[in-house]
């Protein structure tokens, strides 16, 4: 079943909904996009005009500080003005619906919302129901999809590690309940890793989990073995009160990630976290704080993600890679500004132009 | 006022008829299915030519809104779905608001249904007071009141105590347990099936043992009182083969299966598509040619439309927050018969599951053409086609995914207890 609710009849990314139904060569072209986009941040001038003029509404109905603060961060350096709602302390606490809290906001000249939303298929419903010119990007649904999230590691593992085809990679943790580990998995098969394997309990594993396209091992120390990459998954307190687990303690003694049992895996490999992480409960200190571990690296790559995420949405998306894939090396041409472009969907499929004075783009 | 049917193809499964013949009726009876009375002067005669003429159908399973709930649907709007499925008998579920539990909503039922000119509504009485699962309601009032049998809806009663007092108060009334098995807890407050599809798209779900620990509970509690039981809206193989192992031992137990459990399974669920969510849930392949199997085997005696109409609002949203259920009383008779022409069941087994079986169940004297019986007679073209769409369709509730599909088969004439209560009028 595809999604082709997320491609326009160009087959381009309308919205950005889940990685399923969206082939290896998207994917790519995201990931390359963000590449242009990912040395920018560490100019003195870290803005573009691309979104120059279009309104981005961050609509969080579920708390998130991350998250919400890297889209908000990839919309202001696309120029975009952007305005957050969180709505878990707004309008539906007055009853009002989800459809009449789309409704409002389209009313107000809104171009691309960024969704968050407790329940699985919130972000499909929203794109269904919203206006046609209204681009949405699910920030999380319930159970079922965080693609950026997926995006932004499988960014953060191809600076590391190109070649997925030779990847083993292992998710650890309460794949149930997880839109994470729903959309790493997508994205990894479709990228052609070699394997993916998911490491929890049975109680943390959703029925027939091996036909999402994954292994399955309930032990760590077995499960760690040919590991390439190590993604840990947020515990949620709340799993103990439901009897899905005896206790954190229990639960760091058989999965947590200490730097011994990093040793079974390959001596290379590296340790990703979505966070926020609970120290002491999936992963120790050591680990998270240690040498194997990328999960800053993580939250950094997030915002050039989400940056290529919302300008291919907005169909502004420029392709400016050259051949270089490595972390920090700009485009080699000249970055400059667009002079009396106020759309940003009429810009010219050419380099990224950027702010005159910006010392840092030659 | 006299009716003759004419030249139709007589299908009553209960009196083993199918042929070309005549149905007479008058004074609101059937009078004969053979030779043409003395005397017999018709008002109207029903030109049947090409066309099924079979015992109006009983659905075991509806819901029609109304009262607390009229802006879903009223009695006015689903009696003319009824009337224009071939349903002339239908059983109302409890948890109406107010719920069916003391005799004053039995006469409001009652009351309403003679406004809508449809009278054969009959009240399922709530099992226990509010559905809450904890005092047994008034069982003995309710049924003197006019209920045909008592159930809990899709409320459960947690405590098997209770459950097994209010088996043993409905036994010692001699009143059938309506049952739909489900376990709350099991549920989780899922809303597909616990598969593949389900954990694709991050939806809560329910497992199948969820049906069938219930089940399993609710058939010893049969054996312990000796309450006669009826189990509603079966959705998986492992209930079918429990019903077959209980009927097999002795037990006095019937089951039925909702149409749309014949043929859609979570493989058709369109991506968050809240047209699909239904309780219980499409489950599987397996299950659904399980379920068909038990069909034809007489493990699961009778179909039912499982009709729930909605509001738009009700089907707004994400997935998880839409209501569950269907409106599907006119798709009751194409579906049936996509049945039989997939080979499924025979034609005669398709009608026998929508009249005659769940009049036994009820312990009607109806579902048949007998002479004495009520006058409850469907004519139905089997070949005419029809498209779901807002022209064709009476239920106030659009919440059917067969929406915008061509189907095949359609009622032209329904007759209640000898009144036309619906004639198809062809466009064009």
């Amino acid at each position: 079943m595809t999604d082709n609710l997320q491609l326009n009849a160009e087959g381009k990314l309308k919205h950005f909904l889940t990685i399923e139904g969206l082939d290896k060569t998207l994917l790519t072209e995201i990931l390359d996009t963000a590449e242009s986009f990912a040395g920018m941040s560490e100019h003195q001038v870290k803005k573009v005009p691309l979104l120059r003029g279009k309104t981005i509404v961050n609509l969080f109905f579920e708390n998130s500080t991350r998250t919400r603060t890297t889209f908000e961060l990839a919309a202001t350096r696309l120029s975009a003005d952007v305005i957050n709602m969180n709505i878990a302390t707004s309008a539906t606490s007055k009853g009002e619906s989800l459809l009449d809290t789309i409704r409002n906001l389209e009313s107000m000249f809104v171009d691309m919302f960024v969704v968050r939303h407790a329940l699985s298929g919130a972000a499909h419903f929203i794109a269904q129901q919203t206006a046609p010119h209204i681009s949405v990007i699910n920030a999380g649904d319930g159970q079922h999809a965080h693609p950026t999230q997926a995006m932004l590691d499988m960014f953060t593992i191809r600076q590391l590690k190109p070649d997925f085809s030779n990847l083993r990679v292992a998710i650890i943790g309460d794949i149930l309940h997880s839109r994470v580990a729903r959309s790493e998995i997508q994205a990894l098969n479709t990228l052609g890793a070699a394997e993916v394997r998911v490491i929890a309990s049975k109680t943390l594993l959703p029925a027939h989990v091996e036909s999402l396209g994954v292994t399955v091992s309930h032990n760590l120390t077995e499960g760690l073995k040919d590991i390439d990459v190590v993604m840990m998954l947020r515990l949620q307190k709340e799993r103990m009160t439901s009897a899905l687990l005896p206790s954190e303690s229990e639960y760091f003694k058989c999965f947590g990630l200490t730097e011994e049992k990093l040793k079974i895996a390959k001596p290379d490999a590296i340790v990703m976290h979505p966070g926020p992480i609970n120290r002491g409960v999936e992963i120790d200190s050591k680990v998270a704080d240690g040498p194997q571990s990328v999960i800053l690296k993580q939250v950094s790559n997030g915002i050039a993600v989400r940056m290529a995420i919302m300008a291919m949405a907005m169909q502004t998306a420029t392709h400016t890679v050259h051949g270089d894939r490595h972390a920090g090396s700009l485009p080699t041409s000249g970055i400059h500004t667009i002079p009396g472009d106020r759309h940003a969907g009429s810009l010219p499929a050419c380099d990224i132009h950027t702010i005159p004075g910006d010392k840092g783009a030659v | 006022m006299m009716i003759r049917i004419d030249h139709g193809r007589i299908v009553d499964p209960a009196n083993d008829i199918d042929r070309v013949d005549s149905v007479y009726i008058a004074g609101g009876k059937i009078v004969s299915v053979t030779d043409e009375p003395a005397g017999f002067k018709p008002d109207t005669v029903i030109d049947a030519s090409d066309k099924i003429v079979c015992p109006g159908f009983i659905d075991l399973s509806t819901r029609l809104r109304d009262m607390g709930h009229s802006r879903k649907a009223t009695f006015k709007s689903e009696v003319l779905a009824a009337a224009a499925a071939g349903v002339t008998t239908l059983c109302l579920q409890p948890d109406t608001a107010p719920v069916i539990d003391t005799p004053a909503v039995v006469e409001l039922i009652k009351e309403l249904a003679e406004k809508a000119d449809y009278p054969q509504i009959y009240a399922v009485g709530a099992l226990t007071q509010k559905l809450e699962g904890s005092e047994l309601s008034s069982m003995l009032s309710l049924k003197q009141a006019g209920c045909i049998a008592v159930g809990n809806a899709n409320e459960p009663v947690k405590n098997l105590l209770i459950l097994r007092r209010a088996m043993e108060y409905a036994a010692s009334h001699d009143l059938l347990l309506m049952f739909r098995p489900n376990d709350f807890d099991l549920g989780n407050n899922g809303c597909a099936h616990e598969g593949a599809v389900a954990t694709r798209y991050g939806l809560p779900s329910i497992p199948e043992a969820a049906e069938t620990i219930a089940l399993a509970q609710c058939l010893e509690l049969a054996e312990l009182t000796g309450c006669r039981v009826h189990f509603g809206q079966l959705s998986c193989k492992r209930s079918v083969i429990k019903i077959h192992q209980a009927k097999k031992y002795g037990l006095k137990v019937s089951a039925d299966v909702a149409i749309h459990q014949l043929h859609l399974t979570e493989n058709d669920m369109k991506p968050f598509d809240s047209a699909y969510h239904v309780l219980p849930p499409l489950r599987t392949e397996d299950d659904k040619q399980y379920l068909r199997q038990g069909l034809a085997g007489g493990t699961i005696n009778s179909i039912c439309s499982d009709h729930q109409p909605h509001d738009l609002d009700a089907k707004l949203g994400a997935f998880p927050e839409t209501e569950p259920g269907m409106s599907s009383l006119e798709t009751l008779l194409p579906l049936m018969l996509k049945l039989v022409s997939q080979h499924a069941i025979t034609l005669e087994q398709g009608i026998a599951c929508l009249s005659a079986n769940p009049a036994r169940v009820l312990r009607l004297d109806s579902g048949a053409l007998t002479p004495g019986f009520a006058a409850d007679v469907c004519v139905f073209d089997p070949e005419l086609e029809w498209q779901v769409n807002s022209v064709n369709w009476k239920s106030q509730g659009v919440n059917t995914p067969f929406w915008g599909q061509t189907l095949k088969g359609r009622v032209t004439h329904t007759l209640q207890a000898g009144k036309i209560i619906h004639r198809l009028i062809e466009r064009g």
